[in-house]
């Protein structure tokens, strides 16, 4: 039982770091990214690329990935999500042209990484030893995966909280309309909070290829995973997103663990079921007026 | 009905009753090719009744479809053939229903992601009672042959109609359209908007299960990963999207070229059928919003009455 705790909550720190990505494109930048697991697939197979091919660790391999991931995912809200914003008439309409574009995005990522890559699967072993925590042992990967996620999550969580960018970006994501009377630049901070989600779930795929075996067409896994701890936790809300992504990760591990490895997905939707129905507004929002 | 309404639905028969002739001109690659795009047909147009004017996006037609061939797969043996269909569909309609009263009450974000991965969770789910009872997939051996697959997949095609055409006509398809424009107008105005979506939405399922019940014996083996293979799905929204959900007829207009081009480039570069769905779905966003529904609309206005 024990065991099954602390592999959930090493697996939902991951999880969390992902969702935190999503979780700034569609609260900030009001983009709903379905082509998010794909990012988060393109992290890891650049990961897996430095690894195998020069023997670089795939924590230092984080100093690429990220800036390119930011720079790649600030070119693609630019260029392509910038015109759906600005023709949209209301935030429904934006909602379903974001969605479509998106898939389109995710399905050439996928096309071109298969490609690329071929369709296998791919993982490599990096840091495979044990380590002891109360008795039971994990895997090294796992437990260092976890520990930069939370680095790099509660560092966010400080800049979003206690700098000015990151007030401006609160901002934003409160009411973009209000935000904009107060002389915030709303299009490049949504650029800018779109640029940073990116690069924050290929952080979060680079940490999960170390243990985790991927292939090019996972990424709508992950997706509907990054979704519903981003609705269990409440859209723009940081704090909820960090618990529905351990809640997840517990989960899932127990009944990966106890009924069927084949069942993880089941399990989220039930979480997402009991939300849907009971707390729509996600675990710590209050109810719409 | 006016007499304009009678001549469309005397066109329609004929033009169905001429399309019904194809199986006794060739019942070899060509027929194939027209059986897929009778079933996307289908598909496509019963997922255009309730997404087109809800602007809802749904994504669980890989879920009734599959839903659907798993009752032939297990019923073909015990039970008439021709209820199949008819059990699936209810099947269908019921897992719609379900569906459609946790999401639709809420915003339509919450509904494309819960259809997301439905298809998905169905799979696992059979792959898991599978498991269990130590069954794998299943065979379909039957006698039906693909001229009878289509003959009834023409059948469902003109009832989907006929159903899509009476809707637009009713009460129900009014209250579609005002929830469309203004959800907030439509429920001031009375309308119960949520039992108004799930009512559609489970036509909308109740049609895809039927077709995947109808398509089983086509596959003649069948196990959860190619019966749920949620490619189905994207490839419904595409054609629909691409022919237009402003028109009953839209649908059709994107099933029959996206078909064709489908069949070309997994016969010519079967890698690249993903990277051909992306870019569909790139185009009807930057391109084609109104699909070829909308092109011909802006034709219409560009040209003046005449440009038909």
């Amino acid at each position: 039982m024990f065991f099954i705790l602390i592999t959930g909550l090493l697996l939902g720190g991951t999880y969390a770091l992902i969702a935190m990505g999503l979780n700034l494109q569609y609260g900030v930048s009001r983009i709903m990214n379905l082509a998010n697991g794909e990012m988060l697939v393109a992290g890891g197979f650049a990961a897996f690329w430095v690894y195998t091919a020069g023997q670089v660790s795939p924590i230092a391999a984080l100093l690429v990935v990220a800036p390119v991931a930011f720079v790649v995912n600030w070119l693609i809200y630019r260029i392509m999500l910038r015109p759906l914003v600005k023709r949209a008439k209301s935030r429904g309409a934006l909602e379903v042209d974001s969605i479509l574009a998106t898939f389109g995005l995710s399905f050439a990522m996928v096309g071109i990484m298969s490609w690329l890559f071929g369709g296998g699967y791919f993982n490599y072993s990096y840091l495979a030893q044990r380590v002891d925590i109360f008795g039971s042992s994990y895997g090294q990967n796992r437990v260092v995966a976890f520990a930069i996620a939370s680095l790099i999550a509660a560092g966010l969580w400080l800049w979003l909280s206690y700098t000015r960018a990151g007030l401006r970006m609160r901002a934003v994501a409160v009411s973009p309309d209000s935000a904009r009377l107060v002389g915030i630049d709303v299009p490049a901070v949504s650029a800018l909070a779109f640029g940073l989600g990116g690069a924050v779930t290929a952080t979060g795929g680079a940490l999960i290829s170390m243990f985790f075996t991927l292939d090019a067409s996972v990424g709508v896994l992950f997706t509907m995973k990054a979704l519903i701890i981003v609705i269990m936790g409440g859209v723009g809300d940081i704090r909820g997103t960090i618990v529905a992504a351990l809640i997840l990760g517990i989960a899932e591990t127990f009944v990966a663990r106890v009924i069927d490895p084949g069942l993880t997905l089941a399990a989220a939707y039930v979480l997402f079921l009991g939300v849907l129905l009971f707390r729509p507004q996600g675990l710590f929002g209050k109810k719409p007026t | 009905m006016s007499t304009r309404e009678i001549r469309n639905l005397i066109l329609s028969a004929l033009a169905f009753g001429v399309v019904a002739l194809l199986p006794f001109y060739d019942t070899g690659y060509i027929l194939s090719i027209a059986t897929t795009m009778a079933m996307f047909t289908v598909l496509a147009t019963s997922w255009a009744l309730f997404s087109g004017p809800t602007h809802y996006i749904s994504l669980a037609t890989a879920a009734f479809f599959g839903l659907g061939t798993f009752v032939t797969g297990y019923g073909f043996q015990t039970m008439p053939y021709w209820s199949l269909p008819l059990i699936a569909a209810v099947l269908g309609a019921g897992l719609a229903g379900l569906v459609g009263m946790v999401t639709l009450r809420l915003s339509g974000v919450y509904f494309v992601i819960f259809t997301l991965g439905l298809a998905e969770l169905v799979r696992q789910l059979v792959t898991w009672v599978q498991n269990r009872t130590g069954q794998r997939g299943m065979y379909v051996l039957t006698s039906i042959t693909e001229s009878h697959i289509y003959w009834q997949l023409l059948g469902l095609a003109a009832l989907v109609f006929l159903v899509g055409w009476l809707i637009g006509r009713s009460r129900l398809g009014f209250a579609l359209r005002i929830i469309g424009n203004d959800e907030t107008v439509a429920k001031h105005s009375g309308i119960n908007t949520a039992l108004a979506k799930v009512l559609l939405f489970m036509v909308s399922g109740a049609a895809a299960a039927a077709v995947g019940a109808m398509l089983a014996p086509r596959y003649i083996y069948i196990e959860p990963s190619t019966a749920f293979a949620s490619i189905l799905s994207f490839q419904v929204v595409i054609m629909a999207l691409l022919g237009g959900t402003g028109r009953l007829w839209g649908p059709l207009a994107g099933v029959i070229p996206f078909t064709l081009l489908w069949e070309f480039i997994s016969r010519h570069a079967p890698n690249q059928t993903l990277l051909l769905l992306g870019l569909a779905f790139l185009l009807i966003v930057y391109v084609l919003p109104g699909g070829m529904v909308g092109l011909q609309a802006r034709l219409k206005r560009r040209f003046g009455q005449g440009g038909h």
